[in-house]
């Protein structure tokens, strides 16, 4: 790379959470005109290292320079006066309002409000980047990815031209991800410093001119993209070698084990959650569900789950007899009772699955607990449970007194997913089950749930990312707007097929 | 550096006992400096003097042992009361009133069946008739926040005033003169009076407050439903994917919650005063929310921490008697030193950093 001046330096920055040191002496430089990826495991610091950029962390130790000039940051204010914007995974909107009133919100400007000139200045940055908001717009009206345009043209209403991105594209469907990258190449080639916070490898090699890697709160590199590959990026990523390869066993003996039947659901507030949903389920096979976020998929894992209210349709429990058991309008303890082992993994780990206070051994006890008679409470039990799912997927603890809030992500979810299959069920369902968990986590799970289709478990897999969901299910249910478009063949479907599946019923024109 | 903020706070790991309790004991100490200085600068007595005072208020005099221990147990049984609701993130703040209540079922007990059930059955009697009463007090606000979500904060406050004005009535409907104070009831007979242990008065309200402490204990820690509740209390949304029936723990556990508030009251009228008025529970439901906050719900802990708020009450009245200051003077010097106690939490939870050359840890107070 020729000599240039680093838009940012971060120079030795260490940012210690009471023992847990999240950024040790990290060195980092970005340069305008260019895309930086940020690649590392969950819990490696990245969200850290950015939070300290923008303002809402202060570091321990180390400097910032800004164009070769040491700054302090101490707030977010001060970020954005030093021009630098950061666009958070979560969305921070005002959803009655419009898309002006919420860029504008909190700007110090003097006078009235003036939403005219406003919405003009909007537009103007709009047509020079290739963003598509209308400032009129409220936001509850608005999909997740115009929300996120929202976002990043706010930020640049501010006129920050360095910009961070925190895993811009976990909401996004395949499509939405391509316009995005298209407006950051443009906003690259028109000298703007971007920094987009990711772990999907292939993004990383579709967007970035320049990769940084953190491990374990150190920065271990950066180095242009065209220079390096996956495999070298996960290695450095995780430390040591990894296969990218999830594995599909054909399934043995697939027989009907859950039938679904014009499932639908309304919410609390009489909004159509699920509509006329039919599929079946069969044992020793993974059914993957795709479609965009708050498609429905939340509602059917419920539904079967016996959590949710049912307007119409049946879910039928076919037993390995041939036997039928109606399961909507029971909840979960008289699905037990009914001899049904049914296991679910929701997307909430610490708010549903699990409870964060409650150690190892009680977290196992809430699927056990009611063993036994008398008032008391038998600890052993799930003590030998908890100590099971410790060795067996390696679950990285000081014990199975510690808190499961004290754990990593990818641990949290290493003792639900434990619990759930520790009762040998026959059904399995899970929600997101690799969300936010790093790659080798992620692959562990892969791994135990392939384990539970060859054991001859009826898999339902709601995933995000659908390079997954294409490589892991043997089919997939594509839901959109509550309906399903359509139930592909996980072998022989593409990406594009599903994606387009996802936006609109059936993919669209030919049906 | 300039522009360098001062300091910045920062969430510690948890620390280990002996450091937080070290913090705590540390707080106590600032806070008993402080109110020597206050009352040397304000009074002009000697501090020396006035904290002698105040250990003399609980220790003086075997009586004022008692008294200390008969405090001590009653709130103790009201801080007991509201824990299991508390646990379950069901904010109880009725205490007071379904102390009343209870009481009020015991008074009525006495009042009218007094002269009229031999003595065997009459004691039973009115222990059933005041946990009933309270606890079905307290299922009220209960079956409200089951079915319909309403706030029970606001909800148990509101009807300890509704059992205030209660026990108002009955006192006048029971008042013979028209003062509307109710005197001794069965004074000659003594009918529905608590049996004196071993010649002290206060005895038995302690054996049973000591029970108490060791069930409520076991019964949150090791039983089936004491998991239940604090499940519920995590994550309401666990305990229904689990299948716990939510509604029926925040019935169950207010029931629990409410009767024994009613055993508080039944020892306060039947026990001791042998008489209701609308001062019996004291505001021991409002203290016992504080018992069972600073001993993070656990029974064991509540005993120290009722100590603590007890042994302060009856040292402000010494004081006051003794230096022939105002009673309020004596709440004062309590106010400073809860302010330490409840203000050191902060420094046990949070660490303070100061960026001029290097870590600091942030002072036990500042």
């Amino acid at each position: 790379m020729e000599e240039k001046q680093a838009a940012v330096q971060l120079r030795d920055i260490t940012k210690s959470f009471g023992p847990v040191k999240a950024n040790d002496k990290v060195w980092l430089d970005i340069y305008r005109g260019e895309i930086l990826a940020l690649l590392g495991e969950n819990g490696s610091g990245k969200t850290t290292l950015m939070n300290m950029l923008s303002g809402i962390y202060f570091p321990d130790e180390g400097q910032i320079y800004v164009d070769g000039r040491e700054v302090v940051i101490r707030s977010p204010k001060d970020a954005f006066d030093l021009g630098i914007g950061m666009i958070h995974q979560h969305f921070k909107l005002v959803d009655v309002f419009s898309a002006a009133e919420n860029i504008v919100l909190g700007l110090p400007e003097k006078g009235k409000l003036d939403l005219k000139a406003a919405g003009k200045r909007i537009r103007e940055i709009c047509d020079t980047y290739g963003f598509e908001v209308d400032p009129q717009q409220k936001v509850y009206d608005m999909s997740v990815s115009q929300k996120q345009q929202v976002e990043i043209v706010k930020v640049l209403y501010r006129g920050a031209d360095i910009l961070i991105l925190d895993e811009p594209t976990a909401v996004l469907t395949p499509q939405e991800t391509d316009k995005l990258f298209a407006v950051l190449r443009n906003m690259r080639d028109m000298g703007k410093a971007i920094v987009i916070i990711t772990h999907k490898m292939h993004e990383v090699e579709d967007l970035s001119d320049r990769v940084a890697i953190l491990r374990h709160g150190q920065f271990m590199g950066d180095m242009l993209t065209k220079d390096t590959n996956a495999q070298d990026m996960t290695n450095m990523m995780v430390g040591h070698s990894v296969t990218l390869n999830i594995d599909r066993p054909e399934p043995e003996d697939p027989k009907p084990r859950i039938e679904v039947k014009g499932l639908t659901v309304r919410s609390i507030d009489g909004i159509l959650k699920l509509e006329d949903v039919s599929f079946t389920a069969r044992s020793g096979e993974i059914l993957g569900i795709a479609g965009i976020s708050g498609s429905g998929q939340k509602e059917l894992l419920e539904s079967i789950a016996g959590l949710q209210n049912v307007e119409k349709g049946s879910i039928s429990y076919i037993g390995d007899d041939g036997s039928r058991e109606e399961l909507i309008g029971k909840d979960p303890l008289t699905i037990a009772d009914m001899g049904i082992s049914l296991s679910f993994v929701p997307e909430d780990r610490l708010g549903m699955g699990l409870v964060g206070s409650m150690d190892l051994t009680d977290n196992m006890a809430l699927r056990s607990y009611r063993r036994g008679k008398g008032p008391f409470l038998d600890r052993s039990f799930p003590r030998r449970r908890a100590e099971w799912v410790v060795s067996e997927l390696s679950v990285s603890t000081p014990g199975v007194a510690t808190p499961v809030r004290r754990l990593s992500g990818g641990n949290v979810q290493k003792v639900l997913v434990g619990r759930e299959i520790a009762s040998a069920p026959k059904v399995l369902l899970t929600a997101y089950a690799v969300r936010g968990l790093d790659i080798g986590a992620s692959y562990t799970i892969y791994d135990m749930i392939n384990l539970q289709k060859e054991k001859g478990v009826a898999v339902i897999y709601v995933g995000e990312d659908l390079d997954v969901l294409l490589e892991l299910s043997d089919r997939i249910l594509v839901l959109c707007g509550g309906k399903v478009s359509g139930i592909v063949d996980g072998r022989s479907t593409t990406k594009r097929e599903v994606g387009m599946m996802m936006t609109r019923l059936g993919g669209g024109k030919s049906e | 550096m300039k522009g360098t903020p001062l300091f910045h706070i920062s969430k510690r790991a948890a620390l280990p006992w002996y450091q937080s309790w070290g913090i705590r004991l540390a707080a106590i100490i600032l806070a008993l400096a402080v109110c020597a200085l206050v009352t040397t600068l304000l009074t002009g007595v000697s501090p020396i003097g006035v904290y002698v005072t105040i250990i003399q208020g609980s220790f003086g005099t075997v009586r004022k042992f008692w008294v200390l221990l008969q405090e001590l147990a009653i709130l103790l049984c009201v801080s007991l009361a509201v824990t299991p609701a508390f646990k379950m993130r069901f904010w109880n703040i009725g205490g007071e009133g379904q102390v009343l209540i209870g009481g009020l079922a015991t008074a009525a007990c006495m009042f009218y069946l007094g002269n009229r059930l031999p003595g065997w059955l009459l004691i039973p009697v009115m222990i059933l008739a005041s946990l009933a009463a309270a606890g079905i007090w307290a299922l009220i606000p209960a079956i409200f926040k089951a079915k319909w979500n309403t706030n029970e904060t606001l909800f148990t406050l509101m009807m300890n005033y509704v059992a205030i004005q209660l026990v108002s009535y009955f006192c006048n409907v029971w008042d013979r003169k028209g003062s509307g104070i109710v005197g001794i009831i069965n004074p000659n007979t003594q009918a529905g009076w608590f049996p004196v242990l071993a010649g002290r008065e206060y005895l038995l309200n302690v054996i049973v407050v000591a029970v108490l402490t060791v069930a409520l204990y076991a019964y949150l820690r090791y039983t089936k439903h004491g998991y239940e509740l604090s499940v519920v209390g995590e994550s309401e949304r666990t305990a229904r994917y689990v299948g716990i029936k939510v509604e029926r723990v925040i019935l169950r556990t207010m029931l629990l919650s409410g009767a024994l508030c009613g055993v508080c009251g039944l020892l306060l009228v039947g026990g001791t005063d042998h008489t209701i008025s609308t001062t019996t529970a004291g505001g021991r439901g409002f203290t016992a929310v504080m018992v069972s906050w600073l001993a993070k719900f656990n029974p064991i802990f509540m005993v120290l921490t009722s100590f603590l708020l007890a042994f302060l009450s009856r040292g402000s009245s010494q004081i006051a008697q003794n230096f022939g200051l105002n009673h309020s003077f004596g709440d004062i010097l309590t106010g400073i030193i809860l302010f330490f106690i409840i203000g050191s939490e902060f420094f046990i939870n949070y660490r303070i950093s100061f960026r001029t050359g290097g870590e600091k840890e942030g002072g036990s107070n500042a």
